[in-house]
């Protein structure tokens, strides 16, 4: 998993993320947020699962392919090399 | 924000063409307003070809306006106009920011510094080596790719659709103007409305898909930049221009930039246009050779484009300008100026309004 155009994005803590390499800015929730900031730190997919089921009280399943359409998403935007 | 270039300790008048705004804004407005951000207080001088340029007007903006013959009228009348004008007010540095008139300030460089005038502008090779009709045969073989590109005189010529050059197209004037053809037919009725106002030869060129980027430059004119700021365009209007953009940093497009002027030699202010295909490849799609009307993003970023370029017409020793701040944006926004119209007549009637 290639995160290195994720190191590039500006987040703020309101959900507003900016491409300074494109210049296309994105919005998230709190969740897409997070999510995004873990990538960033470079963390596997695992262990995003796990943090994502420690920090919300869910199951890894059921984050599982919630996590998996988030990726193909950030992957569409060229944001995420899976 | 960086103090260079500052403008203050300097005792000089500056003009500046390009006054026009509205929907089709021309650079001279925001130009003279980055000027005075640095400080400038000499008097700022208008240099106008219709006296419904709406900067003229603009409160603050402009301490003279004085209006010029077109460039088409000659280097007499045109230097004729200028001697009128110094026994009214000296004038220390021209901005030109018209295509139009560029290369005329070029030719006559000489005769406005016997004038007392300096410009800051590229050599006339330099200037027609990035003429829309030329650039696809220069830069290719100095591997900086530029879309195919036919030029046609003869509306005979028009692409058929078949072979190498398939619709769409685009189909552009030498100075201004640019449409999509989608088939011949649409490409004939933009070859005559392109003609009509700015001459043969029409430019059919391929089209390259992809994200644009534009890129308002400062050049050394010996290969290097002393300021480049590249922006993405966020609002584009029904006419193609860009309302809105955000100052990037892509690595790709600094290089594609450093190596076009490295190649051009260029001095003084240009525009790239450039569309970065999918792949992350840069394709050069037109050199302006003036500031574009967005050049206050330059500014709002901490490069002060115009204002360096004051210094070297000077001839002052140059530094390169700081980074430019990503994320910088700029909205334009559309206002009413309100003037007594007298002001309209004595430009009219007396070809120059003094304010100040």
């Amino acid at each position: 998993m290639n995160t290195e155009r994720i190191k590039n994005l500006a987040m703020n803590d309101n959900g507003f993320i900016f491409d300074p390499s494109s210049g296309y800015s994105y919005s998230a929730n709190e969740l897409g947020i997070y999510i995004l900031r873990l990538l960033n730190e470079g963390q596997s997919k695992e262990a995003i699962i796990a943090a994502i089921a420690t920090e919300y009280e869910a199951t890894p399943d059921n984050i599982s392919s919630d996590i998996d359409h988030y990726f193909l998403m950030l992957e569409s935007l060229d944001l995420l090399e899976l | 924000m960086s103090s260079y270039p500052s403008l203050a300790a300097y005792d000089i008048n500056i003009a500046v063409s390009g006054l026009k705004t509205g929907d089709n804004p021309q650079p001279g407005v925001p130009v003279i307003r980055s000027l005075k951000t640095a400080g400038f207080a000499g008097k700022s001088i208008a240099l106008v070809y219709d006296s419904m340029e709406s900067g003229i007007y603009v409160e603050d903006l402009v301490d003279a306006a004085f209006l010029l013959p077109y460039p088409s009228a000659g280097a007499d009348a045109f230097l004729n106009r200028i001697d009128q004008i110094l026994q009214i007010m000296r004038i220390d540095v021209i901005i030109p920011t018209l295509d139009a008139e560029i290369m005329q300030y070029i030719r006559l460089e000489k005769e406005l510094q016997k004038r007392g005038i300096k410009t800051f502008l590229p050599s006339e090779e330099c200037f027609l080596l990035r003429d829309k009709t030329k650039l696809a045969s220069y830069f290719p073989p100095m591997g900086i790719s530029v879309p195919d590109t036919l030029l046609v005189s003869d509306i005979d010529n028009i692409p058929s659709g078949g072979g190498d050059y398939e619709y769409p197209l685009m189909v552009k004037g030498r100075y201004y103007e640019a449409f999509k053809a989608y088939n011949a037919i649409e490409a004939q009725q933009y070859f005559h409305s392109i003609v009509e106002r700015w001459g043969l030869p029409i430019i059919f060129q391929k089209m390259v898909s992809g994200e644009e980027y534009n890129i308002v430059i400062v050049g050394d004119g010996e290969g290097g930049m002393l300021g480049m700021v590249a922006q993405k365009k966020l609002v584009i209007t029904d006419k193609g221009k860009g309302f809105g953009g955000v100052v990037v940093k892509n690595v790709a497009l600094e290089d594609f930039a450093r190596r076009t002027i490295d190649a051009l030699k260029w001095r003084g202010a240009c525009e790239l246009e450039v569309m970065m295909d999918s792949n992350g490849n840069c394709h050069l799609i037109e050199i302006n050779p003036r500031f574009p009307a967005w050049v206050r993003l330059a500014e709002g970023a901490g490069q002060n484009q115009p204002a360096l370029t004051v210094l070297g017409a000077l001839g002052e020793p140059l530094k390169s300008l700081p980074e430019a701040k990503t994320g910088t944006m700029f909205i334009r926004h559309a206002e009413d100026i309100i003037a007594d119209i007298s002001q309209m007549g004595n430009l009219t009637v007396q070809s120059q309004i003094i304010k100040r």
